[in-house]
C-alpha cells in the first residue's frame, strides 16, 4: 500500500518551490499562478479518469459553475444580481474592502459546496453510462452549463458579468491569487495522497480493472463513483471560484466552461504524463504549460489548430503518458513486481507437464 | 433455518426467440456440493446468471435463504452471501494480488466512512492466510495480471472465500487447469466446504471432478432439466448419457 | 416565460401555424437523417464515434458558400463537396483514425475529437467567425394566404437528402463493397478470414461517411447557414439521434432524423432561438437518461 503522506522531502521542494517562483521570477507570477490550476485541473481529473477508469469530458462544468456560484454570492450579498448584470444600474456599485473579502470568503466556500451538490445531481444521469457514452453524456452536462448561462439572463447571459475589483495594488493582486491557487494545488495532492492510500484507492482502482467484478463481489460501486466525482467536483468549484476572481470577468463560452480549452487540456496533461500515477498528472502539467506558454506566442492565429494536431499527437503516440513508460521500464524502482514470464502449459496438453504452474 | 440455502422453481429465462431455461426447478442443499452438469448449450451458465441476478428472469422463483431474489442487482446479493466466480477468470490485472484479496472483504456492513479507513491489520492477516490456502503467499506482491492462468483462477478462488459467501457458485473451476493441479484444487475446494462452511454450486464439465465432489447432480439439456439424483445414479441415466452423445 | 406562453398559444390558435413547422422541420428533417446515417455507419462498421462529424459538415457548407461567393450555382457544391470530403476523409483516416480504430474507445472518440478542434480553428482563420449562407436564388412558395412560406431551395434539399440517402442504401445493398461493409459490421474477423480487405472496407465507409457529410454540409448551406463553430451542435444533435434510434437501427436513425428537425422547429419556435443549442444539449442527456432506464430494466449499463 502506497504511503499515507507525501515524503517530507517533497512536501519542503513543493513549499519551497511555489514560495520562490513569484520571488524569483516575478514578471512570470500569473503564469506559475496557472500552472498550479493547470495542476489541480490535471490531478481532479485523473481521479476519474486515470485512477477510477472514467473518462470524464465534462469536469470543467465544476469550475464554471464553482464560477459562477461564487460570482452570484459575491455581488449578491450586497447587490441585486439581477440589477448588477443588466445593462442599466440603478444604483453605484462599490465594494468596501470588508464587502470584498467576506463575499470572496463566503463565495469560494459556497462554490465548493454547490460544486458537491451538482456532483451529486449529475451523477443520477452519468453514471449508468460507461465507456464513450460516459464521455459523451459529461461532455453534454458541461455544455449544457454553457449553453444554460449562456441564455440566463440574471447572470448576464452570454454577455457575462464582471467581477467585484480587487482593494489593492496589481503586484498585491497578483501574489494574492497566486498563493490562493498554489495553496489549492498543494491541498489537492496532499489529500489526494491521504485518499489514494486509504481503501477507497484500491475501490477505485477495482472499479477500473474490472468493473462487474467488484459488483459481484459485492462492493458499493455507486458510492465509491459519486464520492469520487464530488470530491473532484469540490476542488474545481474552488478553483473556478478563485480564477473568475483573477481574470476579474466571467463569460459562460470561453471563461467559465471553456470545453475545447481548459476542460481537453486536463486530458491532455494527464495522458501525457500518465494516467493512473500519483506524479504523472503533475509531470504532465508542467511540461504542457511551459510547452505551450513559450509556444503560444509564437503560432499567431494558428494556436488552436495546433492544440489540436497536439491532442492528435499526444492521444496517438503518447498512450501511457511518461510516468507511465518510466513504469513499464523500471518496475521496482515503482514498487510493482511483475510476475517472470513462465512457460505456460496449456490444460489439453496430453502427456507430461514439465513446468507447474501454479502454487506449491 | 430450513435445509435448502437456494431454492430454484420454474425458472424461465430466454433472449429473444432462443429459450435458454424453461421450467427449472433446483434446490441446493445448505453445506453441501451440488453439481450442475450438461453439455454445451444447455443453459447451465445462463442459470448461473440468473441466479446472481446478472440478468433478470421471465418467470419463476430465486429463492436465497427463503428470501425472493430474482428482482435484485448483483451487488445486493453479492452482499447477502451469494458470490460466483466467472468461467474466464476475472481478477483486478493491474493492482497486487494481496490487494486484490484486501478490497474482496465483504461489504455487507460497510458504512459510508469506513471508504477512508487504512486497511487494518486483520485483513492483511487474513488475506496472507487465505492466499496461503491457495498457494499463492510467495506471489503475494506481484501484479495480479502478470500471473499465470492457473495461477488467477486461484486468486480469484482466494477472493471469493475472503469476502466470506455464504454460497459459492463456481462455473468450471477446473477448465483451463493444468491436469496435474486439478488435483489440488480440488483438494482445496472440499476444505474449504469442509472447514469454512462454504454451500457450493458447481457448474463442471470434467466428470471425474464433479461425481467425486457432488453429493447431488443436476443436469440440464436443451434448456430444460433433464435428471437429478445422486452421483451414481446420474451416471447410470441412458438419457444423460445420450444427451452429452448427441442421440436423439 | 410570457413568450413562451405566448408561442404555445400561437401555435394552439393557429393550426396553420402547425403545419408550416412540420413541413420544415420535416425537410430540415431529411438532411439530419442523413448524415446521422453516416454516423451510424461509421460507428457500427468501425465503432468509432466521430465527434468531428459537424465539423466535416461544415466543411462541406463552407466549399458551397464559396462557389457562391465566386459567382458559380451553389447547387454544384454537393458534388464538389463530396469529392473533396471523400479526400480529406481518406486523408484524415490514413494518418489518424486507422491509428486509433484498435485502441480503446475513448482514445477514438479523443481524437476526433482532436479532428475537430482542428477544422473548427482552421474555418475560423479562413474565413472568420461570421454566419453564412449560400443563396441559390430560387423562389418562396406560398400557401395559406402567406401563412406558410416555403422556400423551393428547402424542397430541392429534401428531395437531394432522400435522393442521396436512397443512393447510398441501395449501393450498401446491391453492391460488393457494400455487402463487405456489412459484413465486417457484423463480425470483422471473420469478414477477413472470408477474404474481405476490412482495412480497405475501414478507409471506404470513412470516406463514404465523410462524402455524406460534404453532400449534407453543401445542403445546409442552401437551406440554412454554417459557421466554424456551428460543428459542434450538429456533432450532438447526430449524436442524440443515433443514440435514441440505436446505431444498428438504421431505419430507426431515419425516422429518428425527422422526429429531429420537427423537434427543434417546434421547439425554437416556442422557446426562442437563443435556447436553441440549450434545447438540443437537454436533449442529448434526456435520451441518454432514457437509455438508462431501459438498459437498468435488464440490469446492464449502456455501454
Amino acid at each position: 500500500m502506497s504511503r499515507a503522506s507525501l515524503h517530507p522531502l517533497t512536501i519542503g521542494s513543493l513549499l519551497l518551490a511555489g514560495v520562490a517562483a513569484p520571488l524569483l521570477f516575478p514578471a512570470y507570477t500569473n503564469q506559475i499562478a496557472v500552472l498550479w490550476l493547470m495542476i489541480v485541473f490535471a490531478s481532479t481529473w485523473d481521479i476519474l479518469g486515470g485512477q477510477m477508469g472514467y473518462n470524464s469530458l465534462g469536469n470543467i462544468f465544476f469550475f464554471g459553475a464553482g464560477m459562477y456560484t461564487s460570482a452570484v454570492v459575491q455581488i449578491g450579498l450586497f447587490y441585486d444580481v439581477g440589477m448588477y448584470t443588466s445593462g442599466a444600474r440603478t444604483t453605484h456599485i462599490v465594494f468596501t474592502n470588508a464587502q470584498y473579502f467576506t463575499g470572496f470568503t463566503l463565495g469560494v466556500i459556497a462554490a465548493g459546496v454547490v460544486a458537491c451538490v451538482l456532483a451529486l445531481v449529475t451523477s443520477w444521469i452519468v453514471f449508468g453510462l460507461r465507456g464513450p457514452y460516459f464521455a459523451i453524456g459529461t461532455l453534454g452536462v458541461a455544455v449544457a452549463g454553457a449553453e444554460l448561462m449562456a441564455s440566463w439572463e440574471w447572470v448576464g447571459a452570454a454577455a457575462g458579468i464582471s467581477m467585484p475589483v480587487f482593494p489593492g495594488g496589481p503586484e498585491a493582486q497578483k501574489l494574492f491569487f497566486y498563493f490562493l491557487l498554489f495553496g489549492l494545488a498543494f491541498l489537492v495532492l496532499v489529500f489526494l495522497r491521504w485518499l489514494y492510500s486509504t481503501s477507497f484507492g484500491l475501490a477505485i482502482n477495482a472499479i477500473r480493472d474490472d468493473e462487474e467484478k467488484a459488483e459481484a463481489m459485492g462492493l458499493y460501486t455507486r458510492r465509491y463513483k459519486r464520492t469520487a466525482w464530488a470530491i473532484s467536483a469540490f476542488f474545481l468549484g474552488i478553483a473556478g471560484a478563485i480564477f473568475g476572481n483573477m481574470t476579474g470577468f466571467i463569460e459562460p463560452r470561453d471563461i467559465a466552461f471553456p470545453t475545447t480549452t481548459f476542460n481537453i487540456f486536463m486530458i491532455l496533461m494527464v495522458l501525457l504524463g500518465g494516467k493512473g500515477t500519483f506524479w504523472g498528472p503533475v509531470v504532465g502539467a508542467v511540461i504542457f504549460h511551459v510547452i505551450k506558454e513559450v509556444t503560444w506566442t509564437y503560432f499567431l492565429g494558428w494556436q488552436f489548430v495546433a492544440l489540436g494536431l497536439l491532442i492528435v499527437i499526444i492521444v496517438v503516440y503518447f498512450q501511457q503518458g511518461i510516468v507511465g513508460w518510466l513504469m513499464e521500464k523500471y518496475p521496482q524502482r515503482f514498487g510493482i513486481r511483475v510476475a517472470p514470464k513462465e512457460k505456460e502449459v496449456r490444460s489439453h496438453a496430453i502427456g507430461f507437464a514439465p513446468n507447474a504452474e501454479g502454487a506449491e | 433455518m430450513t435445509d435448502a440455502i437456494i431454492e430454484l422453481t420454474n425458472v424461465t429465462k430466454s433472449f429473444g426467440g432462443v429459450v435458454a431455461n424453461h421450467n427449472v426447478s433446483l434446490t441446493v442443499r445448505r453445506g453441501g456440493i451440488t453439481g450442475l452438469i450438461g453439455p454445451n448449450g444447455s443453459g447451465k451458465t445462463t442459470l448461473f446468471n440468473s441466479i446472481v441476478g446478472y440478468h433478470p428472469i421471465d418467470s419463476g422463483s430465486i429463492r436465497f435463504e427463503g428470501q425472493e431474489i430474482s428482482q435484485l442487482r448483483v451487488q445486493e446479493i453479492a452482499r447477502l452471501g451469494l458470490l460466483r466466480t466467472f468461467q474466464a477468470t476475472r481478477i483486478y490485472g493491474k493492482m497486487s494480488c494481496l490487494q486484490n484479496m484486501q478490497i474482496s472483504i465483504p461489504h455487507r456492513k460497510a458504512r459510508f466512512f469506513d471508504m477512508f479507513t487504512y486497511e487494518r491489520a486483520g485483513v492483511i492477516e487474513r488475506a496472507e492466510q487465505l492466499l496461503s490456502f491457495v498457494g499463492l503467499y510467495e506471489k503475494r506482491y506481484l501484479r495480479a495480471g502478470s500471473l499465470s492462468f492457473g495461477q488467477q483462477k486461484l486468486l480469484e478462488f482466494a477472493m471469493a472465500l475472503m469476502n466470506e459467501p455464504a454460497v459459492l457458485l463456481l462455473d468450471e473451476p477446473t477448465a483451463g487447469i493444468n491436469p496435474t493441479l486439478i488435483n489440488g484444487l480440488i483438494d482445496r475446494l472440499q476444505r474449504a466446504n469442509s472447514d469454512f462452511g462454504i454451500t457450493m454450486l458447481i457448474i463442471e464439465h470434467n466428470m471425474r471432478v464433479i461425481m467425486n465432489m457432488a453429493t447431488k447432480i443436476y443436469c440440464l439439456a436443451h434448456g430444460e432439466m433433464l435428471a437429478a439424483g445422486v452421483p451414481a445414479e446420474i451416471q447410470g441415466n441412458q438419457a444423460v448419457v445420450d444427451a452429452y452423445l448427441g442421440a436423439h | 416565460m410570457e413568450q413562451v406562453i405566448g408561442n404555445i398559444s400561437v401555435l394552439a390558435t393557429m393550426p396553420i401555424f402547425n403545419l408550416g413547422l412540420l413541413i420544415d422541420g420535416l425537410m430540415v428533417g431529411s438532411i439530419f437523417a442523413l448524415a446521422a446515417y453516416g454516423l451510424a455507419l461509421v460507428w457500427g462498421v468501425m465503432n468509432v464515434k466521430n465527434l468531428a462529424q459537424g465539423d466535416f459538415i461544415m466543411i462541406g457548407g463552407y466549399l458551397t458558400w464559396n462557389l457562391d461567393r465566386f459567382g458559380f450555382n451553389p447547387l454544384l457544391g454537393v458534388p464538389l463537396a463530396i469529392v473533396v470530403l471523400w479526400g480529406i476523409g481518406w486523408f484524415l483516416y490514413r494518418t489518424v483514425v486507422s491509428k486509433v480504430i484498435t485502441r480503446d474507445l475513448f482514445t477514438s472518440l479523443l481524437a476526433t475529437f482532436g479532428i475537430a478542434i482542428v477544422i473548427q480553428q482552421g474555418l475560423n482563420l479562413a474565413f472568420g467567425p461570421d454566419t453564412q449562407s449560400a443563396q441559390a436564388d430560387l423562389p418562396t412558395l406560398t400557401f395559406a394566404n402567406g401563412l406558410i412560406t416555403v422556400a423551393t431551395t428547402r424542397i430541392i434539399g429534401f428531395a437531394l437528402a432522400i435522393l442521396l440517402a436512397v443512393a447510398v442504401i441501395l449501393f450498401m445493398k446491391k453492391s460488393r463493397m457494400g455487402q463487405a461493409i456489412r459484413a465486417t459490421a457484423q463480425d470483422a474477423r471473420a469478414a477477413r478470414v472470408l477474404g474481405i480487405d476490412t482495412e480497405k472496407v475501414y478507409s471506404f465507409t470513412f470516406c463514404l461517411n465523410a462524402a455524406i457529410c460534404g453532400a449534407t454540409g453543401a445542403l445546409v448551406a442552401l437551406v440554412w447557414n454554417v459557421q466554424p463553430f456551428l460543428g459542434t451542435t450538429y456533432s450532438i444533435r447526430l449524436f442524440v439521434i443515433v443514440t435514441a434510434a440505436g446505431f444498428g437501427n438504421l431505419p430507426g436513425v431515419i425516422a429518428s432524423g425527422f422526429g429531429m428537425g420537427i423537434f427543434e422547429q417546434f421547439g425554437g419556435f416556442v422557446l426562442g432561438a437563443e435556447f436553441q443549442q440549450a434545447l438540443i444539449v437537454l436533449l442529448l442527456l434526456a435520451v441518454l437518461a432514457v437509455r438508462q432506464l431501459q438498459q437498468l430494466r435488464v440490469r446492464q449499463a449502456v455501454q
